[in-house]
């Protein structure tokens, strides 16, 4: 790099291709909009042609705003950060997590009480329920898994984040996917892939955002000053290519046209099962598991002040989850018109999956050993242990219910959705929790949380409504299973359909209690990281703060 | 970064760097793909995968609204419509689903949760004003239903203009929509809601569709009468009285 | 010999041995002795302030 201090400020060329490329979208975007098929489609269009306005003016903003030179590698010896990003989107995990809980309880209450659908079509069950599954896994878990990769790249490979622009658009291109993602389902544009809802235009967009994050997470590593790759990276890198796969090959479609939102996916019938249902599982298993374990092997070892457990159990930990995962899709399809060989080959990976998450669970929770005392004296750390825990119940019950003779029960019940609650809440949720209770103060240089009397509030508030929200589900799921195959002694089946739902009514009205204190806790979150925001006493003088941009909110 | 490091030694340290990190992708994409090759292509090449039966046939244009309709509410998140070989299924819902039933299923709809009863062969169990009523408000003909209701739906007039291109799709898909299916796809999504006036070439296209008196001769249709149609066919396009299950034993 | 026959036939022969054989690379990785200052230096590496 050269070291001419008086080089006239000009634009970089990746502020000029990328203002090139937002007026080309916005012309294309207003030419869509004037010819659309569907309202829908043409107010997707607006949105875009005044997102893309948006940035230009950002980018020019920028330009005006910033000194000749690019930001400096490193200040004074220690590498010069790049958190301004990180702090956007840990804010918006914050906001995105409030909304998807939500209108998870508004649904519980429709289920309860189907009056609440008021016959309003957007806010109709089937509408609001990919509004829901899509908030709390991409917008909330995704925003999640952005901040802390971010956070957690930089800091164990002592670099600044690569990139310049590049951290933005993937920032405010991902959330702006959200946002088009989420209005769109209300306006009934969707794929019916469940987590895979997004129609064809949302989808490229996604994929543009992607790719730009698998390369400045490449990037980063590649500007290391560390010699080695810190193995929560090894799962951030693994979770970000995995998703790029699947979301490829699952949302494979044709539009009708360039003005109609719809598409028709490529595959069908029993094929279009299968693939659906290896992204489906593999969305929980690099996703929401080894995403999320990256954020373990960082967060706990670093708020334990311990070192991981045993390193070479993570190696192996690593490698043998993304090996045996990605076969275990097929116990999405047990008894259905998918040929027995694919099912006996998802079932036997499915229960071989048991090892290797019940290794990383006893890594993370042994990293307390000796330091067990500070579960009780920090209530951070508590949450992002007992979120282990929850994540080693969540691997032990997949299994048992990927067993052919148990999923016949268990499967189209609420069973599942019990199931999928206690990793989402227990693990997903928490381990969440813990990292943004652990991000906010080192991100604003505060030298601790507003309150940490609030992180213990919260704890308790949200695993009782954890423990209310599963157990009913147990309760509702087997019982329905058992209804529907009870048999009279005459030979005929006992119940009818309906009878199953009007018992089930006490287990919903349950649910949506615990899901309301689940919300309640994420609320008390929220307000303690603001008032950490705005009311902490700073850290000390030694911590570098981060003098860069400030996060728009 | 260092920057007194000597260029080439810097160099070189960063090559072994690169190639770890490109290693650890390569690594990945390959433990990757292994399992979802190994389970999704022979799905593609495997005879048995999907039955023969020749009596399945694609969807008319007036159905395929109904299922584009389907898809758009989210009916499939309560709704399944696949019917396991179970003994207290198949007397609930009928026969066993098979994977040929959904061949020309863009996406497959076969669901993961039942709030509500599976549909796989609700076609034919219930009279189109029944399905009408429920639509309307499903508490007033079945009183403990979750459902939520869609009075809307009979009041939206159904807008086939861009019906053809659908099928268009479709056909690049692999559907057997002929160049006549296509060109006359408004047409034949008119005619399927005309009763009596309904033309014979639509019915030669579309052997045994249901044919209503639903307004289509005037133009006037809506979308709970594209759903309504949809629905009625589900699960009757194979005769298991004459269905051989042995022929295709898996 | 159908398509299928013939990646059934290598998934069963060629695939499995891969499969055990990536998981030996694994674990000798993991568990070579002369590897363990650096999985030591590499599980300090969050805790090191800058």
């Amino acid at each position: 790099m050269s070291d001419i201090s008086m080089r006239t400020k000009a634009m970089t060329l990746g502020e000029i291709g990328l203002i090139i490329v937002f007026i080309a979208l916005a012309c294309f975007s207003l030419l869509v909009a004037s010819k659309a098929y569907d309202p829908g489609y043409a107010f997707h269009a607006w949105l875009f042609a005044a997102a893309s306005c948006v940035a230009i003016f950002a980018i020019f903003n920028r330009y005006h705003d910033r000194p000749a030179e690019p930001p400096p590698q490193s200040i004074d010896g220690k590498p010069n950060y790049n958190f301004a990003p990180v702090k956007f989107m840990s804010l918006a995990a914050m906001f995105w997590g409030i909304a998807g809980f939500s209108v998870g309880l508004y649904l519980a209450c429709e289920m309860a009480f189907p009056v609440l659908n008021f016959d309003l079509p957007w806010i109709a069950f089937g509408r609001l329920r990919p509004l829901h599954t899509s908030a709390v896994i991409f917008a909330f878990g995704g925003n999640v898994l952005l901040a802390t990769s971010f956070y957690v790249v930089q800091r164990t490979c002592r670099a600044r984040l690569a990139g310049d622009l590049a951290p933005w658009f993937i920032a405010l291109g991902y959330n702006f996917f959200i946002v088009i993602a989420g209005t769109g389902y209300l306006l009934g544009i969707t794929h019916s892939k469940e987590y895979a809802e997004p129609e064809w235009y949302a989808d490229i967009l996604l994929v543009c955002v992607w790719v730009t994050y698998l390369l400045v997470f490449l990037g980063t590593l590649w500007k290391r000053a560390e010699p080695h790759i810190y193995v929560a990276n090894w799962f951030f890198l693994a979770f970000i290519v995995t998703i790029a796969v699947l979301v490829l090959g699952n949302n494979a479609s044709i539009p009708v046209s360039i003005y109609s939102p719809k598409s028709y996916i490529v595959w069908s019938g029993v094929q279009d099962a299968m693939i659906q249902w290896w992204y489906g599982h593999n969305a929980v298993g690099f996703f929401l598991t080894a995403g999320f374990l990256g954020i373990m092997y960082y967060f706990i070892p670093k708020r334990a002040n311990r070192p991981i457990y045993s390193y070479r159990l993570s190696i192996v930990h690593f490698w043998a989850l993304i090996f045996l995962y990605i076969w275990a899709g097929p116990h999405h399809l047990h008894y259905t018109a998918l040929p027995d060989w694919a099912q006996t080959l998802g079932m036997t990976f499915s229960i071989m999956l048991w090892m290797p998450s019940w290794g990383g669970m006893i890594n993370g929770l042994m990293t307390l050993s000796g330091a067990w005392d500070k579960l009780r004296t920090d209530p951070v750390l508590r949450m992002l242990v007992v979120s282990v825990a929850f994540y080693g119940m969540a691997t032990f019950e997949g299994p048992v219910m990927s067993i052919k003779s148990v999923n016949a029960l268990s499967h189209y019940t609420d069973w599942g959705i019990g199931h999928v609650h206690s990793g989402s809440l227990g693990w997903v949720g928490f381990v969440s929790f813990g990292a943004l209770y652990c991000l906010v103060p080192w991100l604003w240089n505060r030298r601790e949380l507003y309150s940490l009397k609030l992180v213990n509030w919260h704890f308790w508030i949200a695993t009782i409504g954890i423990v209310f929200y599963i157990t009913a589900m147990w309760v509702a799921g087997i019982m329905q299973g058992l209804m529907w195959r009870a048999y009279t002694s005459q030979g005929f089946l006992q119940y009818s359909f309906v009878e199953t739902t009007e018992a089930m009514h006490p287990m919903y009205i349950i649910r949506a209690l615990g899901g309301g204190m689940f919300l309640i806790g994420a609320v008390i979150m929220a307000y303690n990281l603001i008032m950490t925001i705005v009311a902490a006493p700073r850290a000390d003088e030694i911590a570098t703060p981060a003098p860069a941009l400030a996060p728009a909110e | 970064m260092t920057a007194s490091t000597p260029g080439r030694s810097l160099w070189q340290r960063h090559q072994i760097i690169e190639k770890n990190s490109i290693l650890l992708l390569i690594g990945i994409l390959i433990a990757v793909s292994i399992g979802g090759l190994v389970e999704v292509l022979p799905l593609f090449y495997l005879k048995s995968t999907i039955e023969k039966v020749d009596s399945i046939r694609p969807y008319s244009p007036l159905e395929l609204m109904g299922f584009n309709i389907y898809v758009r509410e989210g009916c499939y998140l309560c709704h399944s419509q696949m019917i396991r070989p179970l003994r207290d299924e198949v007397e609930r819902y009928g026969h066993y689903s098979l994977a040929a039933e959904s061949m020309y299923d863009h996406p497959f709809q076969w669901g993961s949760k039942r709030n509500g009863p599976d549909l796989a062969r609700v076609g034919g169990k219930y009279s189109d004003d029944w399905q009408r009523d429920h639509l309307r408000n499903p508490r007033a003909v079945v009183p403990a239903s979750i459902m939520p209701g869609y009075p809307w739906m009979e009041k939206k007039p159904l807008d086939p203009t861009h019906i053809g291109e659908h099928l268009a799709t479709l056909a690049l898909e692999g559907v057997p929509y002929t160049k006549d299916m296509i060109d006359d796809a408004v047409a034949d999504a008119w005619a399927q809601g005309s009763g009596d006036d309904a033309s014979p070439d639509f019915l030669k296209r579309y052997p045994k569709a249901i044919v209503r008196d639903l307004g289509g001769n005037k133009g006037q249709m809506t979308e709970a009468d594209a759903l309504i149609a949809y629905l009625q066919l589900l699960g009757t396009q194979v005769d298991f009285k004459i269905y051989d299950d042995k022929a295709n034993i898996r | 010999m159908s398509t299928y026959e013939i990646m059934q036939r290598f998934a069963a022969s060629f695939g499995l041995a891969w499969f055990g054989l990536i998981a030996v690379i694994a674990t000798v990785y993991a568990l070579l002795p002369s590897k363990s200052d650096a999985f030591d230096e590499a599980a300090r590496i969050p805790l090191r302030e800058d």
